[in-house]
C-alpha cells in the first residue's frame, strides 16, 4: 500500500512507540500535522515557541529512558530550536528533531522561510540528514532514532522537503540498522578493566567521580553496587547527581567550581581517581594544571574515546558502555577483592573536610534561598523531578537538593542554557504523568521561556515553580561583586512584571512570599491543596546571597572560597 | 609535528563540511585538504595535511571517528608510507627563459603539458618538498600562477585503509 511521506513520518514515531511529540506548525510540516491529526496514537504538545519544544522533548528524555522528539517547520522555525539542540548535544541527549524544509525544487533558492537547515545545525548535532527521496525517508527516521539512542547519544535532526511529505510510498519499516561507519562501543576491554581492578586494589586515597554518563546509561544501581563493594568515597558532578544516593554516608557531595569542601579536597589529594561517565570539565577540575600538580592514577570508563585523555592524562582508558563496564567489574570483583586498610586512614581525612561544613549559612530576616530548598526538599520528600534554569539557584538546588535517584535532576549542565527549567518540567510531565515536578529557577531564567506557561494551561501540568527572585541576575553579580569591584553592570533587573498576576493572568495560581516563616507553609499549601494546579510562587529572597563554596575561574580545585572566610 | 591523516567516509553530500566544521570549530589546522571518491563509489578517500602535539593528533583522529559519515581513520605519518602532490604551474617562457624553463622542468623530472608563444604550463608531482624547491628555484618574476592539489599519501606494502 502507497502512503504519502507525511503518513510514513508518523509512522515511523509509531513504530518507535513515541507517545508525545512536541512542537509547532508551519507552512513546510503541514502535510505531517494532517497526518498527526488523523490518528490519536502519537499525542502532540503545541509549545508557544519552539524552542521550548526542543527543551520539553530534552527533559522528556533526561527524565525517562526514551528519546524525545520535537517537530518544527523550516527557517525561523529550525532557527528557534538551535539553542535546544546545542542543550542536548552538549548533555549527550538522545533527541530526535523532525524540521520542515522547503520542496526540494527551491532548495537554495531563499525561499519563503528557508534556511540551510543540516549546515546551521551540524554543529550543534551527533547527526543531521537531509532525506531527498521519499523512499529513503522511513530508513533515515530509523537511523535517527538508532544513532541518537545509542553510543554517546546525542540530538540528529531530520530535517524534510515539503514535496517529500506530499509523496506517495511503500511503508517498510526496518526492524534493525546496519551502519558501516557506525558502530559504537559497548564492552570495555577486558585486559583494562583488570588492570583497573589492580589499581583500586593499591589504592590509599581513592575516589569515585561519576558523571552523566552513570544516569545515561541507567547504571545508577550498579554503581552504588561498586561503591559499597569497594567502600571508596563518591563525588557526582552537576550532570551526575541522583546517579549515586546523595543521603548515602559514601557520597561527599557535588565537585567542582561550586563542589563541597570535602569533595573538591578529596579529589585533588586523592591518588586513584576512577572517573565514570564524566569528562574532567573546566567547571569541575578547575585550573587544569593545579589539578595536574599532584601525581595520581586515573581510570576513565567512557563510552566516548575522545573524552578520554581530552584534559586529563588518564593510565587506564577504558572505553564502553558505564553500565556494561560496571557488570564487567563487579562480576571480577566478587570474592576477591581487598580495599587497601589504608583508606579507612582516607576517610577520617574526608570526614575531617566535613566538619568544615562548608553549605552552612544562616537564616536571618530574609529568605534564603539556601532554605528554599531544603524546606522544599522537606516539604516533597526528596522525590520531586527538580528542573532547574541556570545561575544561582541552579548551584542552589544542586548543593541543597538530596537526589538519590536518577533522572530527577534535569538542568542544562554543559551549555548552560538559561530558559530550560518551565519546558523542561513540560517533558518531564509528558513522561511521567502524576509526578510531582518542581522548576527551580530565577527572576531571570523563567523570563526567557516564560510563554510557555500557555502551554502548561492547555496541557494541565502543574508545575510548581519556585523562582528565586532577588531582583538580580545572580550569578553575574556574584562575579561582579568578586571579581569586578562591585560594577554591577547590567546584572540588576529593573520593571519585574508582578508574577502573581501573571501567573493569574495565564490561569494558573500565583503566590508572593516574603518572610522565611511563610516558605515552608506556602510550599505545603502548593504541593497539597494546589496539587493539580500550577503555582508560581515568587519568593523574595536575600538580594545579595552567593553560592559557596567558589572555585574562582582558573583556579585550583583546593583554592576554595569558602562563606566562612567572608 | 606534520601528520597526514587518511579519511574513508560516506560519499554523501555535507560529508566533506562535517570534516572542515570539525576542525575549524575544534581550532586545529589544515594545511591541506584533498578529497575524491574511490574504486567503491559509495566512498571518499579524503586526505589532511595537518600539524599538532601528540594529544592534539589523538583528539583529531577520535573526534574524526565520532563523525557518523566516518567509516575509517588512519595517521599515515605513524608508519611508512609515500606521499605525493601534483602541482601545475605557468611560467613565463620567452627569450632565453623558454629554453632555462624546459631545463628546469626536465631536472624536477616535470613535463611541460601546454605551451603557447610565451607561456608553459608545467605539471610536476613529487613530495610537497620538492615543489616548494622547484618554485624557490625558478626566478619568482616568471612564476604567473600556481596550484597544487594538496598531499595525498598511502602506507607502504601491506598497510592497506580499506572497508
Amino acid at each position: 500500500m502507497m502512503i504519502s511521506g507525511a503518513e510514513i513520518v508518523i509512522r515511523c514515531l509509531q513504530e518507535e512507540k513515541v507517545d508525545c511529540v512536541f512542537g509547532y506548525p508551519g507552512g513546510s510540516v503541514l502535510h505531517i500535522y494532517d497526518a498527526l491529526f488523523r490518528q490519536d496514537q502519537v499525542k502532540h504538545v503545541l509549545v508557544r515557541h519552539e524552542q521550548a519544544a526542543v527543551h520539553a522533548a530534552d527533559a522528556y528524555s533526561r527524565s525517562s529512558q526514551k528519546v524525545g522528539v520535537a517537530l518544527v517547520t523550516s527557517g525561523p522555525g529550525v532557527t528557534n530550536t538551535v539553542t535546544g539542540i546545542a542543550t542536548a548535544y552538549m548533555d549527550s541527549i538522545p533527541m530526535v528533531v523532525i524540521t520542515g524544509q522547503v520542496p526540494t525544487a527551491y532548495i537554495g533558492q531563499d525561499a519563503f522561510q528557508e534556511c540551510d537547515t543540516v549546515g546551521i545545525t551540524r554543529p550543534c548535532v551527533k547527526h543531521n540528514f537531509l532525506v531527498k527521496d521519499v523512499k529513503d525517508l522511513a530508513v533515515t527516521i530509523k537511523k535517527a532514532f538508532h544513532i541518537a539512542a545509542t553510543g554517546r547519544p546525542g540530538p540528529v535532526v531530520v530535517d524534510i522537503p515539503k514535496d517529500i511529505t506530499a509523496q506517495m510510498c511503500a511503508f517498510d519499516y526496518p526492524k534493525t540498522i546496519q551502519m558501516r561507519s557506525y558502530n559504537p562501543v559497548v564492552k570495555g576491554h577486558l585486559g583494562q578493566i583488570k588492570r583497573a581492578l589492580q589499581i583500586l586494589q593499591e589504592a590509599k586515597r581513592p575516589i569515585i567521580y561519576a558523571g552523566g554518563g552513570v544516569i545515561l546509561s541507567d547504571a545508577a544501581e550498579k554503581l552504588t553496587q561498586l561503591a559499597r563493594k569497594l567502600d571508596f568515597p563518591v563525588t557526582n558532578t552537576l550532570m551526575g547527581l541522583g546517579g549515586y544516593p546523595a543521603t548515602d554516608k559514601q557520597f561527599v557531595g557535588m565537585l567542582g567550581m561550586h563542589g563541597t569542601f570535602e569533595a573538591n579536597n578529596a579529589m585533588h589529594y586523592s591518588d586513584v581517581i576512577l572517573a565514570i561517565g564524566a569528562r574532567f570539565d573546566d567547571r569541575v577540575i578547575g585550573n587544569p594544571e593545579h589539578f595536574c600538580e599532584e601525581k595520581r592514577r586515573v581510570i576513565h570508563i567512557d563510552i566516548d574515546p575522545s573524552s578520554i585523555s581530552k584534559r586529563v592524562k588518564v593510565d587506564v582508558p577504558i572505553v564502553g558502555n558505564v553500565a556494561d563496564v560496571l557488570d564487567e567489574l563487579l562480576k571480577l570483583m566478587d570474592g576477591n577483592f581487598k580495599t587497601d586498610p589504608e583508606v579507612a586512614n582516607w576517610w577520617k581525612q574526608i570526614d575531617e573536610w566535613r566538619g568544615r561544613d562548608s553549605l552552612r549559612y544562616k537564616q536571618d530576616s530574609h529568605i534564603m534561598p539556601q532554605y528554599v530548598i531544603e524546606k522544599l526538599y522537606e516539604v516533597t520528600g526528596g522525590n520531586a523531578f527538580v528542573t532547574s534554569d541556570v545561575g544561582q539557584h541552579q548551584m542552589f538546588a544542586a548543593q541543597y537538593y538530596k537526589f538519590d535517584k536518577p533522572r530527577r535532576w534535569i538542568n542544562s549542565g554543559g551549555l548552560g542554557t538559561m530558559g530550560v527549567g518551565l519546558p523542561y518540567g513540560m517533558g518531564v510531565l509528558m513522561a511521567n504523568p502524576g509526578a510531582q515536578v518542581a522548576c527551580v529557577t530565577g527572576e531571570g531564567s523563567i523570563q526567557m521561556c516564560i510563554q510557555e506557561l500557555s502551554t502548561c494551561k492547555q496541557y494541565g501540568l502543574p508545575i510548581k515553580i519556585i523562582n528565586l527572585n532577588n531582583g538580580m541576575l545572580g550569578m553575574v553579580r556574584q562575579w561582579q561583586e568578586m571579581f569586578y569591584s562591585k560594577r554591577y553592570s547590567q546584572s540588576y533587573v529593573t520593571s519585574l512584571p508582578d508574577f502573581v498576576k501573571l501567573a493569574e493572568a495565564y490561569g494558573h495560581v500565583g503566590m508572593k512570599i516574603e518572610k522565611p516563616e511563610d516558605v515552608e507553609p506556602a510550599l505545603r499549601k502548593a504541593f497539597t491543596e494546589h496539587k493539580d494546579d500550577l503555582v508560581f510562587m515568587d519568593f523574595i529572597i536575600d538580594p545579595v546571597a552567593n553560592v559557596f563554596p567558589m572555585v574562582a575561574a582558573g583556579k585550583g580545585l583546593t583554592e576554595m572560597i569558602l562563606a566562612e572566610d567572608l | 609535528m606534520r601528520h597526514i591523516i587518511s579519511i574513508l567516509i560516506e560519499n554523501e553530500s555535507g560529508a566533506l563540511s562535517r570534516v572542515a566544521g570539525l576542525f575549524s570549530a575544534r581550532g586545529y589546522n589544515i594545511e591541506s585538504l584533498t578529497v575524491a571518491p574511490t574504486e567503491d563509489p559509495s566512498l571518499s578517500r579524503m586526505t589532511i595535511l595537518t600539524s599538532g602535539s601528540d594529544e592534539v593528533l589523538e583528539q583529531i583522529t577520535k573526534q574524526l571517528n565520532k563523525l557518523v559519515d566516518v567509516v575509517k581513520v588512519v595517521d599515515l605519518s605513524e608508519a611508512a608510507h609515500v606521499e605525493r602532490e601534483l602541482m601545475l604551474i605557468k611560467v613565463r617562457a620567452t627569450g632565453k627563459d623558454r629554453e632555462e624553463m624546459k631545463r628546469m622542468a626536465d631536472i624536477f623530472r616535470g613535463r611541460i603539458i601546454d605551451v603557447t608563444e610565451s607561456t608553459f604550463v608545467i605539471e610536476l608531482t613529487g613530495a610537497s618538498s620538492k615543489l616548494d624547491s622547484f618554485i624557490s628555484a625558478l626566478d619568482a618574476g616568471l612564476i604567473l600562477e600556481t596550484v597544487r592539489t594538496g598531499v595525498c599519501g598511502i602506507g607502504r606494502g601491506d598497510r592497506i585503509l580499506k572497508v
